[in-house]
């Protein structure tokens, strides 16, 4: 039988770090597992730190933050009060007769690659903070499917992790602001980044006196990225879309178009731009594949996306399931770090490891913990309304133009399962036409064809649009030799 | 809004059913309370399988449903991927062969094709089998159709005759007079009809209730797992363990697993099969899933390898005597059932609708209905509820 502990962290991005540093500060016993080989999640994600060159980490925002979570995650870990667990993934959470959790885990790369055995392991833990992260959210757009398209975060992963450009001339294009960093960070690696192409008005979120006053740290950072753009003379195209993607067997040009400003319709003369590297990227999609498989209640957020409900203690529906992050609503780093903290004093409150001297400085920190993330959160509505998805996307489609690339399901094809077999939501629409059933169970076209499903059906997508193509009963592909571990050691069930 | 026929479910019976009914003339109304095929038609592996019935009533449907999908049927095929892939049933013992061939001598008897298999004549068959299996048997009658397909295309065809689907629809309670169920009370108001069919599954005992009539079905939960695609062919024909046939007869409550391994058009390997009683509780076992995979990899060794992408599970609406519930309900005149087909729905949903079709057209339905009628259960049965 492993050593129970009082908290399992899953994920190691700011939320994660955060909320295990402060949960082992407390005086809880953690175990800290992440898929990658190094803390710092996506936001943070920077180059093999043992061959580490001075300028890695060029760009990267929050960075002080960063290192000195780095240096308490170091100090716990060496004095044995963080069990830190890099490069294995979360396959498969059960809960036994006593409440507590069990989790399967897989290591993320091969065990010829990373010298373990490669077996397939579990952790058990009295609670869990579940920081999951997300990952960019896609549309479909004919020739989205060519060798040379990356999602707008692969892009920008390739850069940080692996010094590594992805292409000599970039496309840039969706909507948010997140598409600079991308854009700027390809500039100053060496890339002609030949347009930006954002769909919605630029700068709108400066325009929401609200939201923007809440986080004040975020105007500069805008400005600082308009800087560069001017700098690297990036063009910045607004209120346009990629309509197509060409090339033979690669890319080799966009074609874009202008839209309607109220609702995306295609509205201008369409134009061509050479390229050889399209990032792409349209918001961020949570990954909810554990809370889910938990039960936990999740909601529609304000960007359409589908987000955990949580309390203000970053307690979700599930007794003893915490959850912080993107996984609760979109809404970058700086967000992520309140709720990892918050989720971990609150766990440390519940089972009562706050000492009772200590009781008013806790109260303290809960409400600054509690007033940063309100303000975070309504900062992030506000970015949400600016770079809203169109509403009328759907309408840039062809009846040839693929949804989901893993089972080649073509957007005609969801015509018809809705149009002529009588597809009502997105998981008819699943079970009738396969999007969502191949190799990535839905993360990529999951957004897409719930939207679809709703468009067609001419109603709003919902929540149970959504949930049907996020729910994940295993959370990654493990072997059935793995799954065969768990006849053996698996109590009733 | 006035029907014929009130067909409450549009799972692959009610679809079947609504089919052959209209086709027959009869003004129909379909009612679901979810989406198409959202219970148990959309939980499976969409098998048409002769080879696990022992003699008895329910082979007699199976044989008689291998006639309506290949004949009356026989045109839509492509329409939900029919395919005649055949059943490969295998032994590990000599005493499991044993059996095996005793069962296939009765099945012979009653018209089900069956042909012996030597020890070294199964790699012929499935190339990838455990070396060490001891013989096995082949039913090229056994075949697959994808039942979201079936419930979509049967229903289109339907509407196509004059039938109406109403989804999002829940029926709340009977129109009665007297005794006489004359209707329907639903979430969208009330549908007059000269009969009402119960086709909600697993779900058919709480509609009974509505009537205040006892039709004894309970859910029993079954886990599937679904691999990475591979090679087509890799696996070829449905295959499973000479244990199964024992395990569906089986009423016991407790987790038993006997593994079910084929292919699928996607290049999926899909692997079954799990039986337990534990209401309606939809959380992964661990143990179930593990022993499904642990059984799969005993079969076919390579599977040790392959990954799986997901797992999914369903509740076959089973019967204490393992039969459907088919035909009209004497304690509820206008009252009509058909449900309760355990795993075994989709196979037997088309000789379901066609004999339901007939029997409601005042016509002798080509089997005897005894052996399913609604009111078979003695009242002690009560204590399973």
């Amino acid at each position: 039988m492993p050593d129970t502990y009082d908290v399992a962290v899953v994920g190691a991005g700011p939320a994660g770090l955060a909320a295990a540093v402060e949960s082992a500060a407390a005086g809880l016993g953690v175990v800290l597992i992440d898929a990658a080989g190094q803390p710092g999640g996506q936001y943070w994600r920077h180059y093999d730190e043992n061959h580490a060159r001075p300028d890695d980490r060029r760009g990267h925002h929050g960075l002080r933050t960063f290192t000195r979570l780095r240096e308490r995650l170091d100090v716990l870990i060496g004095a044995g009060r963080i069990r830190y667990l890099p490069g294995h993934q979360v396959w498969l959470i059960t809960r036994g007769e006593g409440g507590e959790f069990t989790l399967r885990l897989t290591p993320t790369t091969s065990p010829a690659t990373d010298g373990t055995d490669g077996l397939s392991r579990a952790e058990t833990a009295r609670a869990l903070i579940l920081c999951p992260g997300g990952y960019d959210r896609q549309l479909p757009v004919p020739g989205w499917d060519l060798p040379g398209v990356m999602a707008a975060g692969g892009a920008q992963a390739l850069l940080k992790g692996h010094r590594t450009l992805a292409g000599r001339r970039a496309v840039v294009a969706g909507t948010g602001p997140f598409l600079l960093p991308v854009a700027t960070g390809l500039a100053r690696a060496g890339a002609g980044v030949a347009a930006v192409v954002e769909a919605n008005g630029t700068l709108g979120w400066l325009r929401d006196p609200v939201g923007t006053m809440s986080v004040p740290g975020k105007g500069v950072e805008a400005l600082q990225y308009a800087a560069l753009m001017a700098r690297h003379r990036v063009p910045y195209r607004r209120g346009t879309v990629i309509r197509e993607i060409l090339g033979e067997g690669r890319v080799e040009a966009v074609r874009i178009a202008r839209v309607d400003r109220a609702d995306g319709r295609l509205a201008g003369p369409e134009e061509e731009i050479a390229a050889d590297l399209v990032a792409l990227g349209w918001g961020f999609t949570p990954s909810l594949e554990l809370p889910l498989m938990l039960g936990a209640q999740t909601r529609r957020d304000v960007d359409g996306s589908l987000v955990v409900v949580v309390d203000d203690l970053q307690r979700s529906t599930v007794g003893g399931v915490y959850v912080a992050g993107e996984a609760t609503g979109v809404g970058g780093a700086a967000l992520a770090v309140a709720e990892g903290r918050l989720s971990a004093v609150a766990l440390a409150v519940a089972l009562r490891r706050a000492p009772e001297s200590s009781r008013e400085a806790v109260t303290a920190v809960i409400r600054r913990l509690r007033g940063e993330i309100r303000r975070g959160r309504r900062f992030a509505a506000a970015m949400h309304r600016a770079y809203p998805v169109p509403v009328a996307w759907t309408r840039w489609l062809t009846g040839s133009t693929l949804v989901c690339r893993c089972e080649e399901v073509s957007y005609g094809d969801l015509v018809r399962a809705c149009r002529d077999l009588g597809a009502q939501d997105a998981r008819t629409l699943k079970m009738l036409a396969r999007p969502g059933m191949g190799w990535c169970q839905g993360r990529v076209c999951g957004f897409a064809t719930a939207e679809i499903a709703a468009c067609l059906n001419r109603r709003e997508t919902t929540a149970e649009d959504l949930r049907p193509l996020s729910t994940r009963s295993l959370a990654v592909p493990v072997t059935l030799g793995e799954l065969a571990a768990l006849a053996d050691d698996a109590p009733g069930g | 809004m006035t029907a014929d026929l009130v067909v409450v479910g549009a799972g692959v019976v009610g679809a079947a059913c609504a089919y052959f009914a209209s086709l027959a003339g009869l003004r129909v109304v379909v009612v679901e309370r979810g989406a198409l095929a959202g219970g148990t038609s959309s939980a499976g592996e969409g098998n048409l399988l002769v080879s696990d019935k022992e003699e008895g009533p329910e082979l007699d449907l199976a044989l008689y449903s291998q006639r309506i999908w290949r004949e009356d049927l026989g045109p839509h095929a492509g329409l939900w991927e029919f395919e005649s892939k055949g059943g490969l049933v295998v032994a590990a013992s000599d005493e499991g062969l044993a059996s095996l061939r005793e069962l296939s001598v009765h099945q012979r008897r009653c018209g089900v094709e069956v042909r012996d298999v030597a020890r070294d004549e199964l790699r012929d068959h499935e190339p990838h089998l455990s070396p060490g299996l001891a013989g096995g048997a082949f039913y090229p009658q056994d075949a697959q159709v994808q039942p979201m397909l079936v419930v979509a295309h049967l229903l289109r065809l339907a509407r196509e005759a004059g039938a109406r689907v109403r989804t999002r629809t829940e029926v709340t309670g009977f129109l009665r007079d007297g005794d006489r169920v004359t209707g329907v009370r639903t979430t969208g108001g009330d549908i007059p009809a000269g009969a009402v069919l119960n086709a909600a599954g697993t779900w058919a005992g709480g509609v009974a209730d509505l009537a205040r009539v006892h039709v004894p079905v309970l859910p029993r939960r079954g886990f599937i797992l679904v691999t990475e695609p591979l090679p087509a062919r890799t696996i070829r024909h449905k295959v499973y363990a000479a244990e199964y046939v024992g395990d569906v007869a089986s009423s016991d409550a407790a987790l038993q697993t006997s593994p079910v391994v084929e292919g699928t058009g996607a290049g999926t390997i899909l692997i079954g099969s799990s039986r337990e009683r534990v209401g309606f509780d939809r959380t992964v076992s661990a143990k179930a899933v593990g022993t499904l995979a642990a059984k799969a990899i005993a079969l076919f060794p390579m599977l040790r390898e392959v990954r799986a992408m997901r797992t999914y599970l369903g509740f076959r609406p089973y019967c204490p005597d393992h039969l459907p519930v088919i035909g009209p309900d004497p304690r509820a005149p206008g009252l009509w059932h058909a449900c309760g087909h355990e795993g075994a729905g989709i196979g037997l949903s088309a000789g379901t609708g066609r004999l339901i079709a007939q029997a409601l057209a005042g016509d002798e339905p080509d089997l005897d209905l005894t052996p399913f009628a609604p009111d078979r259960f003695p009242v002690a049965e009560e204590a399973l509820r």
